[in-house]
C-alpha cells in the first residue's frame, strides 16, 4: 500500500480516508499519520458515550455538512473592528490573502499551517497534535484527533516577546455547504505575551483545534466571538499547557447556532500559574434549534495554581445549554485554588440546562469548589427596577447582563469588554419578549 | 394627590384578605404617617400602590392626581410620580448603582416625553445629591445595595428619591435597621425634599421617626383598615399607650 498511513478501520470510512488526506512536508505528514492512528485506535464517538450523552455527535460525523445559511450582518461593524490588530482572514475555512494583513509583527512569528507544512522541520512540529494527544483525558476526544489528521490549514503563531497588537483571526462564512477543518498552534515563549482574538462563524460546519503552549512567565489572552449563524454546527477544542507563573485567560461569546460545542482542556504543569476560562452563551429557540455545549477539563499538576471556570448561559424558547466541567487535582498539586461556576438563566419554561460539574482531588491542601445553578430572573430585583421607572424589558436586559457580568470580567482589555457587552445588549434587545 | 377609596386586597395565591376597605386621602404638599401593629396591612398597602405582583385588588380604587394607579404597570406608576422607598431594598449584583440610577432617570424622562439627561449633567446632578446624603463615590460605583450596611441601603433609597423627584413618596418603615445618626441623616434627606407639590406617606412602627419627619396627619391602621386619624399627637399617644386601647375600641 502506498498510502502514508494505515488505512483506518472501516467504521471511519467517509470521515477519514488515506486518499483524501493532504500531501505535506515530512513533519506534518508524520503528525497526520500519528493522528489518524490515534483516531483509529479510539474510534468515533458513539451515542452511548457518557461524554456525548447530551450533545449528539451525528451532525458532526455526517459525511456532509448540513447546509447552513450565512448570517446577514447588514452594515453592522464586526466585533473588534475598533481594535488595532493584525488581521488574518479565512473564508469558509480557506485563507484569504487579499483580506489579510502581512503576516508579521513585532515579537511575533506567524505562518499558515499550509505554508509551514512544506518545511522539513518546524517549531510547531513538537506541538501540533502533541497537546491534543495529551488531552485525551479522562476521555478520548476522537474528533480532535480527526482534526489533527485532516487539517491542512490554520495559523501557527509564536510570540517571542511583547507583541504590540493582538492577532485577530476573522472567519467568514459564505457558502451554505462549507465544511471546514482548521488547526491552529500557538506558542507563547518564556516571558512573552500574546492576545488572540477570533470572530465569526467559519463555515456551515467547522472543526477547529487550537493548541496553546504558554511557557514559564508567559501570558496568553483569548477573546472569541463565534458569530451569529443560526444553522451552524461547530466543534472547537482548545488544548492548553501552562508553564510556571504563566497566565492563560480565555473568554468566548456564543449567540445562536444549531450546535456549538466548545471543549477546553487545560493542563497546568508549572507552579504559580493562573488559568481562567469563561463563556457567555445566549440562545433563543424561536430562531431555530439552539444547543450550546461547554465541555471543560482543567488539570492541576503543579503547586499553588489558580483555575477558574465561569460559564453562563441565557436560554429561552426551547434552547438547550450543556455544561460538562471537571477539575482534576493531581497528587502533589498542593495549594490549588480551583473554582468552577456554571449557571444558566432560563427565561421561560421551555429552555433547558444540563450540567455535570465534577471535582476529582488527590491532594490534601487545596481549595476547590463548584457551583452549578439554573434559575429564572429574580422577580424581586425586577420589581425593584420597575418601581424606579425602568420598563420591564430594559430591566430584564439589565438583569441578564448582570448575570453575565462575571464572565465579562475575564476579559482583560476594557475596550474589548465594552465591545462584547454592546453585542450582548444588542442581542438581548433583538430578542425581547 | 393620592386618593384611596374602599381598597380591598387579597393575596393572589391564597384566600387571605389583607386590606379590608382602606380609605385615605393625602393632599398635595402634605406628610401623612401610617402607624399600626404588625400584620395590619401597612406594607401590603405600599406594595399594592407600587404594583408588586402577588396581590389581587377585589374592590376599591387608588388614584394619583386622578390617574388610576391600579391599572398601570409599576414603571408607569413610577413615571406618573409614585415612589416607594423599600423596607428591604433589594440587592442587585452585577448592576452598578450609577448605571441603575441613570437608566431609571432617563426611562422616566422618556416616559414623560422629556429629553434624556446627558452623561455629564447626570454626573453633576448625582454628585450634588449624593453629597447631601453623605454617599461617597464608591457607593455609587458598587452594585446596587450589594454589601451596603442597613443605613447605606436606606440612604441609597433616599438618593433615588432625590434623583427621581417623584410627587408622591411612600416610605415603608424607612427607620427599621437604622441607628440614631443614620435616622437623622435619612430624615434630613427626606425633609430637604418636602415641597408644595410633593406628598409623603410615611409608614412606621415607631413614633421616633416622626420626631424627625414631622407629619401633618397620623393614621392608625389595624386589621386591614384605617381605624383612627388624628394630628401628630396621635403618634405620641401610641408611643405611650401602645395599640391595645385602639384595638380594644375596635372590638367593643
Amino acid at each position: 500500500m502506498n498510502s502514508p498511513v494505515n488505512t483506518p478501520a472501516p467504521q471511519h470510512e467517509g470521515l477519514i480516508s488515506a486518499e483524501e488526506r493532504p500531501a505535506s512536508g515530512a513533519w506534518l505528514a508524520k503528525a497526520h499519520t500519528d493522528a489518524a492512528a490515534r483516531l483509529t485506535q479510539m474510534g468515533l464517538p458513539k451515542r452511548r458515550d457518557e461524554y456525548w450523552k447530551w450533545t449528539r455527535p451525528d451532525a458532526l460525523l455526517a459525511e456532509q455538512a448540513a447546509p447552513a445559511a450565512a448570517f446577514d450582518y447588514g452594515d453592522e461593524q464586526p466585533v473588534f473592528h475598533a481594535v488595532d490588530r493584525l488581521k488574518i482572514v479565512f473564508v469558509d475555512g480557506v485563507f484569504d490573502a487579499e483580506a489579510s494583513d502581512d503576516l508579521s509583527g513585532e515579537g511575533l512569528e506567524i505562518e499558515r499551517l499550509a505554508e509551514a507544512a512544506k518545511a522539513d522541520i518546524h517549531w510547531a512540529s513538537g506541538l501540533y497534535g502533541a497537546l491534543e494527544t495529551r488531552g485525551h483525558n479522562p476521555v478520548d476526544r476522537p474528533l480532535a484527533a480527526h482534526n489533527s489528521a485532516m487539517a491542512t490549514d490554520g495559523v501557527l503563531i509564536r510570540a517571542t516577546g511583547q507583541v504590540s497588537r493582538p492577532v485577530s483571526v476573522m472567519y467568514r462564512h459564505i457558502s451554505d455547504t462549507s465544511d471546514a477543518i482548521l488547526h491552529h498552534v500557538v506558542k507563547v515563549e518564556e516571558g512573552a505575551s500574546l492576545t488572540l482574538l477570533e470572530n465569526g462563524t467559519a463555515a456551515a460546519r467547522l472543526s477547529m483545534v487550537t493548541e496553546i503552549d504558554v511557557a514559564d512567565g508567559a501570558s496568553f489572552h483569548h477573546v472569541r466571538a463565534q458569530g451569529r449563524d443560526h444553522g451552524r454546527h461547530v466543534l472547537t477544542h482548545i488544548f492548553a499547557r501552562l508553564g510556571r507563573e504563566s497566565v492563560f485567560k480565555s473568554f468566548t461569546m456564543a449567540v445562536n447556532g444549531m450546535l456549538t460545542r466548545n471543549e477546553c482542556v487545560i493542563e497546568i504543569l508549572g507552579d504559580d500559574a493562573i488559568a481562567h476560562v469563561a463563556g457567555a452563551a445566549l440562545g433563543d429557540g424561536a430562531d431555530g434549534a439552539f444547543l450550546h455545549d461547554d465541555t471543560v477539563f482543567v488539570t492541576h499538576d503543579a503547586v499553588n495554581c489558580e483555575s477558574r471556570q465561569v460559564f453562563k448561559k441565557v436560554l429561552k424558547n426551547g434552547a438547550t445549554g450543556i455544561f460538562q466541567g471537571k477539575i482534576l487535582v493531581k497528587a502533589g498539586a498542593q495549594k490549588t485554588d480551583g473554582y468552577q461556576k456554571s449557571q444558566s438563566l432560563l427565561l421561560d419554561e421551555d429552555a433547558q440546562f444540563l450540567a455535570k460539574p465534577e471535582l476529582e482531588i488527590y491532594a490534601d491542601d487545596v481549595a476547590c469548589s463548584h457551583g452549578s445553578t439554573s434559575g429564572a430572573i429574580d422577580e424581586e430585583a425586577l420589581f425593584y427596577l420597575r418601581s424606579r421607572g425602568v420598563p420591564e424589558r430594559i430591566a430584564t436586559d439589565l438583569l441578564v447582563l448582570a448575570f453575565l457580568a462575571d464572565t465579562i470580567e475575564e476579559i482583560e482589555d476594557a475596550d474589548i469588554a465594552d465591545d462584547i457587552v454592546s453585542r450582548l445588549e444588542a442581542w438581548l434587545e433583538r430578542h425581547r419578549g | 394627590m393620592l386618593s384611596i377609596k374602599g381598597l380591598e386586597v387579597k393575596l393572589e395565591d391564597e384566600d387571605k384578605q389583607i386590606l379590608k376597605g382602606v380609605d385615605l386621602e393625602v393632599p398635595a404638599g402634605k406628610v401623612h404617617a401610617i402607624m399600626g401593629p404588625n400584620g395590619s396591612g401597612k406594607s401590603t398597602l405600599s406594595y399594592v400602590l407600587s404594583g408588586r405582583d402577588g396581590y389581587e385588588v377585589t374592590a376599591g380604587s387608588a388614584t394619583l392626581d386622578g390617574e388610576d394607579l391600579l391599572d398601570l404597570d409599576p414603571e408607569e406608576r413610577a413615571a406618573a410620580g409614585l415612589f416607594l422607598a423599600f423596607q428591604y431594598p433589594v440587592e442587585i449584583p452585577g448592576v452598578g448603582n450609577m448605571t441603575f440610577l441613570r437608566t431609571a432617570v432617563n426611562a422616566q424622562r422618556k416616559a414623560r416625553g422629556e429629553d434624556e439627561m446627558s452623561a455629564a449633567d447626570f454626573l453633576k446632578f448625582i454628585r450634588a445629591k449624593a453629597k447631601d446624603l453623605k454617599i461617597d463615590a464608591d457607593m455609587l460605583k458598587r452594585p446596587v445595595n450589594v454589601g451596603f450596611s442597613g443605613g447605606e441601603k436606606k440612604r441609597n433609597e433616599i438618593l433615588q428619591m432625590a434623583m427621581l423627584e417623584p410627587k408622591m413618596c411612600i416610605l415603608d418603615e424607612t427607620d427599621s435597621g437604622l441607628d440614631v445618626d443614620a435616622m437623622k441623616l435619612v430624615s434630613e434627606g427626606v425633609n430637604a425634599l418636602r415641597a408644595e407639590g410633593r406628598s409623603f406617606l410615611v409608614i412606621t412602627h415607631y413614633q421616633r421617626l416622626l420626631d424627625h419627619i414631622k407629619p401633618d396627619v397620623v393614621h392608625i391602621m389595624a386589621r386591614g383598615r384605617i381605624v383612627k386619624t388624628g394630628g401628630p399627637e396621635l403618634a405620641l399617644e401610641v408611643e405611650n399607650n401602645g395599640y391595645a386601647d385602639i384595638l380594644a375600641e375596635l372590638d367593643a
